[in-house]
């Protein structure tokens, strides 16, 4: 039984596909999966970055799909967490350098000796996102509650559907629960309104996503951030685990009144 | 179709040519008034030929004014014939065209050049020739629906999609994206939608515009389905009445019909 291929994909860049692939891959790894994490920006590759492997890189994927190397030279294996693997996109090139049948077969090289393998794909509509999503068995969308975003992912899985590599996954990044109870944010709902599809998990807006990326940390690898917490529910969830999505409401303050008020609301 | 502006030099000043769109009269470059002399010299040969018919009109990249196009249509009057559609590649010319109530394309040109150029594309999701089509998805944003005659869609059109129907237009959802009905000029053409909140709603050659978000959001709150028609020169949306909107005297009928019945009981 061969690896199950994930791309992560959203239309709209600086939504969050690095970092979901950077977490999931270590979530996977974390709950004993081996996972290979592939960076497909092509020319503007940080995975490496984000997972704190970057001093690491020898070869990268254009270099595998060129035979300038051989596929185990190109597996940069992570030392702290076991089985977790990642391939580098290369820096000095463009999309234009591999093709999606290139993807596939890298990935069908790959597949025998991992359980996932999960793609970072860049920005956009063009070739690299066609190449991105060309082995995918599974597609994750990531989509921020932003009108903006959620019309790129709108579009992208109209692409996807076309492609008959549907049903796409959902993953709401950066939902600020305050900003939505005020009203000033597209809440869950509004999003699956438009887009009807599968909702994977929803990652609240967290700070500590910013540290660890300048770190070079992945957030589950520190158990205690509430979106590490909710990148793990969504591997999880991946494995075929039912976890219930994250109560994502800020503690009630304790005042009597609204005791009182969750009284009434209980009975 | 539409001649190129090549063609048109070419040819003398003034021509009529029969096409499968009907006729067509072409008026090239050169001096108003003289066109004019030449247009009706070549009528005044064979004045019953063209009588009791209709006539587009090509003046190719020439601005007319509202006067100039009223003259032409006084001058063809005169010869019984009546001018429906103004062709140009000028949008003044195509504004004072559509003012005045006449066609600025010929039937199903819009729709044509759009399923045309849909041919090589990719993302094709049109099938020609029926008289309607039945769509059982969600159209997605960046999607675009092209037939010539009716569209039905069982589910959403997201902001972003796109529809142009030669015909009546139905969504059996949310219409949020873009829609054009009676995309060959036939104002007589519906939109309706259980919610009518089209980002750009355009019927033949008219156009609306939705009200913009913020309300768009509070009138979703308060929704019933819409059919929006155009009435007095205007896209109208209104909210589905039932059979008044399209049969006016259903409740007499009914009442009508029941008193047949009930007398051929007794």
């Amino acid at each position: 039984m061969g690896a199950t291929v994930i791309t992560i994909t959203s239309g709209k860049g600086g939504v969050g596909k690095t970092t979901a692939t950077a977490n999931l891959s270590a979530a996977l790894a974390m709950k004993g999966k081996r996972v290979v994490a592939i960076d497909a920006d092509i020319g503007l590759r940080n995975l490496d970055v984000v997972m704190g492997l970057e001093n690491r890189i020898v070869y990268d994927l254009v270099n595998v799909v060129e035979g300038a190397c051989r596929m185990r030279q190109a597996l940069i294996k992570d030392k702290r967490i076991e089985n977790l693997y990642m391939i580098p996109a290369a820096q000095s090139r463009d999309k234009s350098a591999i093709r999606p049948q290139d993807m596939i077969d890298v990935c069908d090289q790959l597949r025998p000796e991992f359980d996932f393998i999960l793609i970072d794909s860049p920005a956009g509509i063009e070739q690299g996102f066609r190449n991105a999503i060309a082995p995918a068995d599974r597609i994750c969308i990531i989509t921020t509650p932003e009108v903006s975003a959620v019309r790129d992912a709108d579009r992208v899985v109209g692409l996807i559907e076309a492609e008959g590599k549907g049903p796409a996954s959902l993953i709401l990044n950066r939902l600020r629960p305050q900003m939505v109870h005020r009203g000033d944010m597209l809440d869950t709902a509004d999003v699956l309104d438009v887009l009807a599809i599968e909702l994977l998990g929803i990652v609240p807006e967290d700070e500590d996503i910013i540290v660890s990326t300048n770190r070079g940390i992945p957030v589950v690898m520190e158990n205690k951030s509430r979106a590490g917490q909710a990148f793990c529910n969504i591997a999880a969830r991946l494995l075929g685990e039912d976890v219930p999505l994250m109560d994502l409401e800020e503690k009630p303050s304790s005042s009597w009144l609204s005791k009182i008020a969750g009284l009434v609301r209980r009975g | 179709m539409i001649s190129s502006r090549t063609e048109i030099a070419n040819q003398p000043h003034v021509s009529i040519k029969g096409t499968s769109d009907g006729l067509i009269i072409h008026l090239g470059a050169g001096d108003w008034n003289s066109l004019i002399t030449t247009l009706a010299n070549k009528l005044d040969r064979t004045p019953t030929f063209f009588r009791g018919g209709r006539v587009a009109l090509n003046v190719g990249p020439r601005q007319l004014s509202a006067p100039q196009l009223e003259m032409i249509g006084n001058l063809l009057s005169k010869f019984q014939i009546s001018l429906w559609a103004v062709l140009s590649d000028s949008l003044e010319t195509q504004q004072v065209a559509a003012e005045m109530g006449l066609e600025t394309s010929l039937a199903l040109s819009r729709t044509e050049r759009l399923l045309a150029e849909k041919q090589n594309d990719p993302e094709r999701l049109v099938a020609g020739g029926e008289q309607a089509m039945l769509l059982r998805r969600i159209l997605r944003s960046g999607q675009s629906i092209c037939h010539a005659g009716h569209v039905v869609v069982i589910g959403d059109v997201n902001p972003g999609a796109e529809i142009v129907a030669g015909g009546d237009i139905v969504v059996w959802g949310r219409l949020r994206g873009s829609v054009h009905a009676g995309s060959n000029g036939n104002d007589q053409a519906i939109v309706c939608a259980l919610v009518l909140a089209p980002m750009l709603l355009r019927i033949a050659g008219y156009v609306a515009r939705s009200p913009g978000r913020e309300d768009s959001e509070a009138y979703e709150q308060s929704v019933v389905p819409e059919i929006a028609f155009v009435h007095n020169g205007q896209i109208v949306a209104e909210p589905w009445r039932a059979m008044e909107s399209l049969y006016p005297d259903w409740r007499a009928d009914l009442l009508r019909r029941a008193a047949n019945t009930l007398s051929t009981w007794f």
